[in-house]
C-alpha cells in the first residue's frame, strides 16, 4: 500500500507502507544506529516521534521477545529505506511489520532516507505526518501544522507508569553483561522515577544489587523519602524537560537527601532543579556511536544516545557543580556531578540496548555512592 | 599524549611481491603510513623489494631500499641507517614475520631499535595459535575445539576424538598456505603431511569443523590510553570453510541483532587488550553457529590486513594512516576525523549504505588447479561497490569485476536462458545447478540466480550452500525483479 510522509516545510516523500495502516503525526528525527531497531522502537523516549533510520536495510533479523525496552513499540511512526519482510536470525520470532501492525505503528519504506536526514540536519527536527490514506499533500500539510510542537510538550506524563511497581529481575539471556550480583540482590533499596524508563536500566540496576520500586513521574517527594530508599534514580524519557514542572519540583525537594543518579531526561530535570537551563538541539543526538570524553579519567566512551534537548553547562554554578562528561562531536554537556552532595547524572545511555557497553561503570559508581552514603 | 620525540627515524617494512593472499592492500597501507609519519617529521626508511609499488616512489620515504624482505637484508639496512624504531604492522604477514625474526635473533636489541605498533609478545600471542587459544581461554571466550600437533601420529589421535570433517591449519603461513579441510582419513593424512611441511615450525592445528557457520570480522583500533573503537563489522556471504579472501563479504553485518553485535564487540575489546596490541588496527574473525548463536573466536591479525583496506574504503576511516599516528604516541581523540575534519577519530563510523566485496579468480591461468574454494586463498583480486541496498552494491560489484558481466546475469552471457527453456530440459538443468552448488566455487553467485529461476526455494539453496537465507532472499528479489522486467512489453 502507498504511504506518504509530509514534513511541515512542505517536503513530501512517497513510499510503500509496512506495519499498520492509518495516519500519525510526530517530530521527525533520525537515528544512526546500525543495529537495534527493536530496542529503539520500544524506547519510551521516542514517544511522539517519527523515527527514521539512517542505515538503509531494516528488518533483516526480525523481532524477538528479548530485545524489548518496554512492553510495546512507542514511536509515532517508523521510516526506512528498505524494509526486509524476510527475517533471518536464530532468535527471530517473526517479521518487523507483522509485529508493528497490531500495535498500530505505521512504517514507510522505499523513500530516500538520506535526503530526509539531510533536510533534518540542515533545517532541524520538525513535525511530520505519515499517512496511508489517499490524501493530497495540502490536506496532509494542514494536519501536520495542527499537530503539537515538541518544545513545551510534557510527554513523560503520557508514558510513565500509573501505579508504583516492584522490579528485581536481571537479564537472564546469554547476552547479559557482568556483573550479575545474585547472592545479595536486595542490597540497595532504590526508588526509580519513571519518566519513560527503559527496561535495561532496571535490569542493570538490579544486576548491581538494587531492589527497585518504580514510581510514576508525578510521585510526591515526601512519599519517596517515606520509603527510606538507599538511592533515587531519575530515568530517561521523552519531550521537553522544562515542561515537566512537577518533576523538577519533586527533584528539588530530594536534592542532597539521598544518593541520586540521573540519565537523559533525568539528567536534564536535575539540572533544572539545580537552577540550570536546558535548550533544544537542532537535530538532537540519536545513535550508538557518539564519542564522549570522561573529563575525570580522560577516557573516551562510545555511547548510546537519544535526546533532542541538552543542558547548558554555563548555567550551572561551577562552585557546586563539576562537569564530568562532554560530547566530542559538538562539545555539548554529557554529564555532571555535585561537588559536595552525593549525586551525578549523564545525558547518554549507560544501559546501552541498543549500543556499546562502554559506560556500564556508571551503575557501579551509583552502587558505590550508595554504599558510602 | 603528544607524539613521541624520543624517536627520530622509523623503518617501515613493505610486503614485497604481489602473490595470491597478499596483494596491493599493503602498498595502500604502507603508503598511508609513510606519508602520515613523514608529515609528523620523522625520517622514514623503507624497505620493499617490489618496485611496482607507490610506496617505493622517491617522495614517500627519506631512504628507500628495494631489497629482499629477509632478516639478513633488513639487518644490513638497520646497521646502515640506525633507525630508532621499526613499524612492522603495515606490510602484511611478510613484514610481521621479518620483524619477529629480527627481534628474536637479537638484531633489534643490538642496534637499539624499538618495535612500535605491536610488540613482540603481542605478535607472538596473536600469531601462535597455541598461545592464542590459551589467551582466549583466559578471558572466557570460546574457540574451536582441537589441538596442535607436530606429527601425523598426534594428528590421528585428535581426529579420533573429534571426528570428521576437520580443518588443518599450518602455523605461521601466508594466506593459509598448506591448509585444508579433510572429510576422511585419506584426505586427512595428505593434508596434515602437506601442512607440516608448509609450516616453518612444522606444526599444524587440527580443529573441529565449523563449516557452514556464519563468519564475521571486526576491525578494531586501540591507542596508548587504552581507548578501543570498532571501525567496521563485516559479514561474509559465504559461510565458514571459504577463506575470507575468497568470500563475498558485506559491510556492515546484516543479520546480527544489537545484543549479538555488542557481545561480539565486547569480545573484540577483550581480545585486543589480552593479546596486548598497544596501538593501531587489528582484525578479529568470529564464527557464529546459525542454529543457536554460539560465538567462537577464529583468529586475530595484529596488523592492518586485506580487510582493513576494505573497511577503510567502506567507512572513510583511514585505518593505516591513523594506526601509524597511534604508533608514535597520539591518541584517538587527538587525531581529526578525515571525513568531518571537525570531530576526532575517537568514534565508531556509522554508514547509510551497504558495501559488497567480490573476489576475482583467474583459474584459466592456473591449469590443473582445483577451483573448489576452501581455507587456502585462491583469488587474485577483488572489486568493492557501495550501494543503498545490498542488491545494488552486489550488482555494482559484479559489474566492477571486469569479467564482462553486467550484473547478476540477464546480460546475454548466461549459460542458459531459463525463460525460453523447454519444460523437458528444466529438470536436467535444475539437477546440474544443484549439483554444482554443493561445492563453493567461483561463479556460484550466478548459479544461485539460475537455481531460483529453475524454481528452487530459499530453504533448498540454504540447505545446499549454508549461505544465510537473508542473502539468498535478496538474490531471489533480484531474480523476481528480472522476471518482472522481462514480462513488460514495450
Amino acid at each position: 500500500m502507498k504511504a506518504k510522509l509530509v514534513l511541515e516545510n512542505g517536503v513530501e516523500f512517497t513510499g510503500e507502507s509496512f506495519g499498520a495502516e492509518g495516519e500519525t503525526t510526530g517530530e521527525v528525527v533520525f537515528n544512526t544506529s546500525l543495529t537495534g531497531y527493536q530496542e529503539i522502537l520500544t524506547d519510551p523516549s521516542y514517544a511522539g516521534q517519527i523515527v527514521t533510520m539512517t542505515y538503509p536495510l531494516i528488518g533483516n533479523y526480525g523481532v524477538n521477545a528479548e530485545d524489548l525496552e518496554s512492553v510495546r513499540p512507542q514511536v509515532a511512526g517508523f521510516v526506512v529505506k528498505e524494509y526486509s519482510e524476510f527475517p533471518s536470525n536464530f532468535r527471530s520470532t517473526g517479521s518487523l511489520g507483522d509485529w508493528l501492525a497490531p500495535h498500530s505503528i505505521i512504517g514507510i519504506e522505499g523513500i530516500d532516507t538520506r535526503k530526509l536526514t539531510k533536510i533534518i540536519r540542515t533545517v532541524g527536527a520538525m513535525r511530520g505526518i505519515l499517512s496511508t490514506a489517499d490524501l493530497t499533500t495540502a490536506e496532509l500539510l494542514a494536519r501536520v501544522k495542527r499537530s503539537p510542537e515538541m518544545t513545551g510538550l510534557d510527554l513523560a506524563a503520557k508514558v510513565t507508569t500509573h501505579e508504583p511497581y516492584h522490579w528485581n529481575s536481571i537479564d537472564r539471556t546469554p547476552f547479559a553483561l557482568q556483573p550479575q550480583i545474585t547472592n545479595d540482590p536486595g542490597r540497595y533499596k532504590v526508588v526509580v522515577y519513571d519518566y519513560g524508563v527503559k527496561h535495561n536500566i532496571l535490569r542493570r540496576l538490579a544486576s548491581y544489587g538494587c531492589d527497585l520500586t518504580v514510581v510514576p513521574a508525578s510521585f510526591p517527594a515526601e512519599d519517596v523519602l517515606a520509603m527510606k530508599p538507599d538511592g533515587i534514580f531519575l530515568s530517561n524519557g521523552p519531550g521537553d524537560p522544562a515542561a515537566v514542572r512537577y518533576g523538577i519540583a519533586n527533584i528539588g525537594k530530594l536534592i542532597g537527601k539521598r544518593p541520586m543518579f540521573g540519565i537523559c531526561l533525568g539528567h536534564q530535570l536535575l539540572a533544572l532543579a539545580l537552577g540550570g537551563k536546558t535548550f533544544k538541539l537542532k537535530f538532537g543526538h540519536r545513535g550508538a556511536n557518539h564519542p564522549v570524553k570522561n573529563l575525570r579519567t580522560g577516557a573516551i566512551e562510545i555511547t548510546s544516545q537519544n535526546h533532542g534537548f541538552a543542558v547548558d553547562p554555563n548555567a550551572l554554578d561551577p562552585k557546586s557543580i563539576e562537569i564530568t562528561h562532554v560530547n566530542l562531536n559538538d562539545h555539548t554537556n554529557e554529564g555532571f556531578r555535585h561537588r559536595t552532595l552525593p549525586m551525578f547524572t549523564v545525558q547518554y545511555h549507560p544501559e546501552a540496548s541498543p549500543g556499546p557497553h562502554d559506560s556500564d561503570y556508571l551503575f557501579a559508581d551509583f552502587a558505590t555512592l550508595m554504599a558510602s552514603a | 599524549m603528544p607524539k613521541r620525540t624520543d624517536i627520530k627515524s622509523i623503518l617501515i617494512i613493505g610486503s614485497g611481491p604481489i602473490v595470491i593472499g597478499q596483494a596491493c592492500e599493503f602498498d595502500y597501507s604502507g603508503t598511508q603510513s609513510c606519508r602520515a609519519l613523514r608529515q609528523e617529521g620523522y625520517r622514514i626508511i623503507l624497505v620493499n623489494s617490489n618496485p611496482a609499488t607507490i610506496m617505493t616512489d622517491p617522495e614517500f620515504a627519506d631512504a628507500t631500499y628495494v631489497e629482499p624482505i629477509t632478516p639478513e637484508f633488513v639487518e644490513r639496512i638497520i646497521e646502515k641507517e640506525r633507525p630508532d624504531a621499526v613499524l612492522p604492522t603495515m606490510g602484511g604477514q611478510t613484514a610481521l614475520n621479518t620483524a619477529v625474526a629480527l627481534a628474536e635473533s637479537g638484531v633489534l636489541e643490538k642496534f637499539g631499535v624499538e618495535l612500535i605498533g605491536a610488540k613482540l609478545d603481542a605478535i607472538r600471542k596473536a600469531e601462535d595459535r597455541e598461545l592464542f587459544k590459551a589467551a582466549m581461554d583466559r578471558i572466557g571466550l570460546q574457540s574451536a575445539r582441537g589441538g596442535f600437533v607436530n606429527s601425523l601420529e598426534e594428528a590421528f589421535k585428535i581426529a579420533e576424538s573429534i571426528g570428521f570433517p576437520l580443518i588443518i591449519r599450518p602455523s605461521f603461513t601466508l594466506g593459509g598456505t598448506g591448509g585444508g579441510t579433510a572429510y576422511n582419513i585419506e584426505e586427512f593424512e595428505e593434508k596434515v603431511v602437506h601442512g607440516l611441511t608448509a609450516s616453518p615450525i612444522h606444526q599444524v592445528l587440527i580443529e573441529e569443523s565449523v563449516i557452514g557457520w556464519k563468519e564475521y570480522e571486526l576491525e578494531v583500533m586501540r591507542d596508548l590510553k587504552d581507548n578501543v573503537v570498532i571501525i567496521c563489522s563485516i559479514e561474509n556471504f559465504d559461510p565458514m570453510g571459504v577463506h575470507t579472501g575468497d568470500s563475498i563479504t558485506v559491510a556492515p553485518a546484516q543479520t546480527l541483532t544489537d545484543k549479538e553485535y555488542q557481545t561480539m564487540r565486547d569480545a573484540a575489546r577483550k581480545i585486543i587488550r589480552e593479546i596486548g596490541v598497544e596501538t593501531g588496527g587489528s582484525n578479529i574473525q568470529f564464527a557464529v553457529n546459525p542454529r543457536d548463536g554460539r560465538l567462537i573466536v577464529i583468529e586475530m591479525n595484529p596488523r592492518v590486513s586485506r580487510s582493513s583496506a576494505l573497511a577503510s574504503k567502506a567507512t572513510g576511516f583511514p585505518i593505516a594512516k591513523i594506526a601509524a599516528r597511534l604508533a608514535v604516541g597520539y591518541t584517538l581523540d587527538e587525531i581529526p576525523n578525515d571525513i568531518t575534519r571537525l570531530t576526532p577519530a575517537s568514534f565508531e563510523p556509522t554508514i547509510d549504505y551497504c558495501v559488497v566485496k567480490i573476489p576475482r579468480w583467474d583459474f584459466e591461468k592456473f591449469k590443473g588447479v582445483d577451483d573448489t574454494l576452501g581455507v587456502q586463498m585462491k583469488s587474485v583480486g577483488e572489486a568493492m561497490a557501495i550501494g543503498r541496498t545490498f542488491k545494488e552494491a552486489l550488482q555494482k560489484a559484479l559489474r566492477s569485476l571486469e569479467q564482462g558481466r553486467f550484473g547478476l546475469g540477464a546480460d546475454g552471457k548466461d549459460p542458459v536462458e531459463v525463460r525460453s527453456l523447454p519444460e523437458t530440459e528444466r529438470a536436467e538443468w535444475r539437477k546440474r545447478v544443484l549439483d554444482r552448488l554443493k561445492k563453493p566455487k567461483p561463479g556460484n553467485i550466478f548459479l544461485l540466480r539460475l537455481g531460483f529461476q529453475l524454481g528452487c526455494t530459499v530453504d533448498e539453496l540454504h540447505a545446499l550452500t549454508a549461505i544465510d537465507p537473508w542473502f539468498l532472499y535478496n538474490i531471489k528479489q533480484l531474480v523476481d525483479f528480472e522476471d518482472e522486467l522481462a514480462s513488460v512489453t514495450i
